[in-house]
């Protein structure tokens, strides 16, 4: 039981982070219906932007992380605006094949630029773990755990509430509509995809300390954030989040009840069940977007 | 024209060895060959069905690992303490094996995935070609996992009454490479000239316009799959025979996207496509290896990606078909008619 309870405190921190990256491939894919194969390299860049942020300029371990995610949300920005805009109207696999294009060129880069060693970062939390009861739980980890909860609070506030969200979604349901009611869709979709790669990069950055930092790290992210989406259905955010912790759930209990060397699986399981049983997703609306 | 062209590309190639001595280039050709025949065979699936599969590289290393295995032998336990023993057969049983299992294979992804088409396809795919792999990586007992499976033998042609041919040498399985690719393309040819070609691309094209004539698409689709996966096969088997040794590797997602570079950048949904654009990059990193380091060249290669796909989106031969035919057309004023034949699929 007691076991069973360390690998639910394990599932929520790692389905924080795993949300994050969800929502913001859902966003993308929701909203411009792009597959975005540089999701996981925005995931490794925001890694390295923490490893330089703390390691090459030795500052502060928590400022790294609003670096990390200005700097996902420019990169994310320069590639909407030099790679998908002119490719605007054209068909879904040419998007999708060109983000293949740049998240190979991406990933080459980290490795020429970083090397393909392991970096590790060092955290100003304390060796010790936080005991309570049963289960132990790393000061760290719980800092990625609130970290994330408080980034996925702030997208839903940012897509409910604000004058910017409710043109994401007006573009979401109808762009064309939108775009006579007044709404900026060049700007929505930039944004869209702003937005989107700085959580993939915030994610990255929480993650990065918890394990190892390297050029490919971003490629297993990808296809498990990939599995959520497809998971939650697309477009949908309150799907992704829960879509992330069943993931991290999923994981969890796949290597801890049948194989570690089979965790990785369990995404693709997951994707490969749902399509088989639900292909809407879990928690689709009556009607499919994308 | 076309069977002219033809005959004049296979008689080039044949005779590529009779002035190319250097046993690095004539390996270069031979594995680029190897993964023309897997991009021929994504062709089928992208070009002419409009399924992008981007985990194509499943079924070449089933290919790769039923081969391997058939020609090596296994031994392994299964549940309930049984054992499954299996002594090693020839190569050449690997090989049909291998197409035989891999073309099984694509119609179970194939009935899985075609009732969810478009992105959805393109993720069950990628996701069955990671489970082959952490299979591949993690079943010890029959693979070998990261240790790889070594000393695979080479492929051996049974010859009536004079025994056999065992093909050891690069001349003999370039010429080998060469054979299967050919009857590859002529296979892929024939059946897109045929009743089920015409039936890929009406779906292609106008998928409510073809179920209403009566086309199945689920039937269609999957028999495209199987025989798609299982030409990947025989590439995979060839590629365990010629390079001998096999490990998990094979099936990164990296050679996935070789061969689908491949089929966009020579254009997908032409014959010819594939052939042309497999030879330009699978010979590139050659080219490239003497002036940049690996990682440049992974650089160069998306870059050139991402170029195609903005320059050419239809891919180097279907634009210059176009091109030959307009100015041909222009000189003798052919009706437009006489454009139909020559090579230039259009998708509407």
């Amino acid at each position: 039981m007691s076991e069973f309870l360390q690998h639910l405190v394990n599932m929520l921190v790692l389905g924080g982070t795993y949300a994050l990256l969800g929502i913001g491939l859902t966003l993308i894919f929701g909203i411009m219906n792009v597959v975005n194969f540089t999701h996981g390299v925005l995931y490794t860049f925001g890694a390295y932007i923490m490893f330089i942020v703390v390691h090459q300029l030795g500052l502060n371990f928590f400022l790294a992380l609003p670096v990390a995610v200005l700097a996902g949300w420019l990169l994310g920005a320069a590639i909407e605006l030099t790679l998908l805009r002119p490719l605007r109207g054209s068909d879904i696999d040419t998007t999708m094949l060109v983000m293949i294009g740049a998240w190979i060129a991406m990933q080459s880069g980290a490795l020429w630029i970083w090397g393909g060693v392991a970096k590790s970062v060092a955290t100003p939390f304390p060796e010790a773990p936080l005991v309570l009861g049963p289960v132990s739980v790393s000061w760290l980890r719980l800092f990625v755990l609130a970290a994330a909860a408080f980034l996925i609070l702030v997208t839903y506030l940012l897509i409910n509430r604000t004058r910017l969200g409710r043109a994401m979604r007006a573009t979401f349901q109808d762009d064309d509509t939108a775009s006579l009611m007044g709404v900026n869709v060049d700007l929505i979709y930039t944004s869209t995809f702003a937005i989107g790669s700085s959580l993939a990069a915030a994610a990255g950055a929480l993650l990065g300390p918890v394990y190892v930092i390297f050029p490919q790290m971003g490629d297993l992210a990808a296809v498990k954030a990939f599995a959520i989406v497809i998971l939650g259905g697309l477009g949908n955010i309150t799907g992704a989040v829960i879509g992330g912790f069943i993931l991290a759930l999923a994981e969890e209990l796949g290597a801890g009840y049948v194989s570690s060397g089979y965790r990785d699986a369990m995404g693709f399981v997951i994707i490969i069940a749902v399509l088989i049983f639900k292909p809407t997703g879990l928690f689709a609306r009556s009607e499919r977007v994308g | 024209m076309r069977a002219g062209l033809t005959i004049l590309a296979v008689a080039a190639l044949a005779s590529v060895p009779l002035w190319l001595r250097d046993p690095y280039l004539l390996n270069a050709l031979i594995t680029t060959g190897i993964f023309v025949i897997g991009a021929m065979s994504l062709n089928l699936l992208l070009g002419f069905t409009g399924q992008l599969s981007l985990g194509h590289i499943a079924f070449f290393g089933i290919g790769a690992y039923v081969s391997a295995l058939t020609s090596l032998g296994f031994d392994i336990g299964l549940p309930g303490g049984f054992r499954l023993v299996h002594e090693p057969w020839p190569p050449i049983l690997g090989f049909v094996l291998a197409i035989l299992i891999a073309g099984t294979c694509g119609y179970f992804v194939g009935l899985l995935s075609f009732r969810v088409r478009g992105a959805y396809f393109v993720i069950v795919t990628i996701s069955f070609a990671e489970v082959v792999r952490l299979v591949a990586l993690n079943w010890v007992d029959l693979t070998q996992g990261p240790l790889a499976l070594t000393n695979i033998p080479s492929i051996a042609l049974p010859l009536a009454g004079l025994g056999e041919l065992t093909l050891r040498t690069k001349l003999q399985n370039y010429y080998l490479v060469l054979a299967v690719g050919l009857i590859a393309y002529l296979l892929i040819a024939r059946l897109v000239h045929s009743h089920f070609g015409r039936a890929m691309r009406g779906l292609m094209e106008n998928e409510t316009l073809a179920v209403s004539v009566g086309i199945d698409v689920t039937r269609t689709l999957t028999l495209a799959a199987v025989i798609s996966a299982a030409i990947a096969g025989a590439a995979g088997s060839l590629y365990a025979h010629y390079i001998r040794i096999i490990d998990p590797e094979v099936f990164a997602f990296i050679n996935t996207v070789t061969m689908v570079i491949m089929v966009i950048s020579g254009g997908k949904g032409s014959l010819a496509g594939p052939v042309v654009g497999g030879l330009i990059f699978g010979l590139l990193p050659v080219a490239l290896r003497p002036i940049m380091a690996p990682e440049a060249q992974w650089i160069a290669y998306g870059g050139v990606l991402i170029a195609i796909l903005f320059v050419l989106p239809r891919g180097i031969v279907p634009s210059l078909a176009q091109r030959f035919a307009a100015r041909r057309s222009g000189k003798t004023a052919l009706p437009p008619v006489a454009l139909a034949d020559t090579g230039v699929k259009e998708r509407v």
